[in-house]
């Protein structure tokens, strides 16, 4: 158990929370749109930080989040139980994604697991979750990133930082027919917008 | 336009994933107290502007942001190999002399 002073940050029901796109109003695609896009609002974020040589380290993440720790670059690993996904950012840097609201027994869970050298960070409320779906999504991304997302290079369970149209996301498989854009909450209404306009000649749906 | 290599995500990305962060290796002086002033100042403010081979630092910005070196041709552009943080490069200004041009 680490000696840090935490507290849960989710002010829970009763108080306001406005995701970065709550001002954005649907956009119907017709009867079969090519794009589908979804808000995965109010998600929890963690940035876990610590040494993947350390075993004690990997045992611990796994015994907390019920997943083993993506120690191979731009790997995703996925709870589907809870919901809950860990992603590699860099070698010593991971992002854990988890259900809204449980976000703060994720870092207990992970401090009361955890002993050595390492770090958790609640980062909850900077950034959005974007599922696109349908059969033109692989084409909205091709027009929006100069990273490759083709099969051959972006199989199911991979997740890239990269820039995306003219600002940064982080791009995920998590299933053969879904993508997640995870964008920072400044440029969630640009992602969004720029996301509808390239998706225009496909038909595109966002609810 | 480079195409760069990253030795942490162990892919080649678009050079605008990453910045370029000047000459690698410089190495600040053990005891600055004792320095000359001409020794503190060639630490903090001049650099190496070789025709040629350069050791560089560049940062994967948007990537997994780690640093990493670079050594490149000023000449051609070449990118000739990149090695992670703390390590040494294997092709130098020397070993090229040594080696004869490509
Ligand atoms: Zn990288």
């Amino acid at each position: 158990m680490s000696n840090v002073a935490v507290f849960d940050q989710n002010a829970g029901i009763g108080v306001l929370a406005e995701s970065p796109l709550a001002h954005v109003s649907g956009v119907k695609g017709g009867h079969t749109p090519g794009v589908v896009i979804h808000e995965k609002a109010f998600l929890g974020y963690l940035t876990l930080r610590g040494n993947s040589a350390d075993s004690s380290f990997c045992s611990g993440v796994e015994q907390a989040l019920g997943m083993p720790l993506p120690t191979e670059p731009l790997s995703l690993h996925q709870n589907q139980q809870k919901g809950s996904s860990i992603q590699w950012l860099s070698p010593d840097e991971w992002l854990i994604v988890v259900q809204g609201g449980t976000e703060y027994e994720t870092e207990m869970a992970l401090r009361t697991e955890l002993s050595s050298h390492f770090a958790v960070v609640n980062i909850s409320g900077g950034q959005t979750l974007l599922t696109l779906s349908g059969s033109a999504a692989q084409d909205v991304l091709h027009k929006s990133t100069v990273y490759d997302v083709h099969p051959r290079n972006f199989p199911v369970g991979k997740a890239v930082a990269t820039n995306f149209a003219k600002a940064t996301a982080i791009i995920r498989r998590p299933s053969e027919g879904t993508w997640e854009l995870i964008v920072r909450r400044s440029f969630a209404d640009y992602c969004y917008r720029w996301l509808i306009d390239a998706s225009q000649e496909f038909g595109v749906d966002y609810e | 336009m480079f195409h760069i290599y990253c030795p942490y995500c162990g892919e080649h990305r678009e050079e605008n994933e990453f910045r370029p962060k000047g000459q690698a290796h410089i190495m600040r002086p053990k005891d600055p107290e004792s320095c000359s002033d001409e020794e503190w100042a060639d630490y903090l403010f001049f650099r190496d502007n070789p025709k040629g081979i350069h050791h560089e630092m560049w940062v994967h910005a948007t990537g997994c942001r780690k640093f990493f070196n670079m050594t490149r041709d000023t000449v051609s552009y070449e990118i000739l190999e990149v090695y992670k943080m703390g390590e040494q490069p294997k092709i130098t200004a020397a070993s090229r002399v040594v080696g004869g041009e490509k």
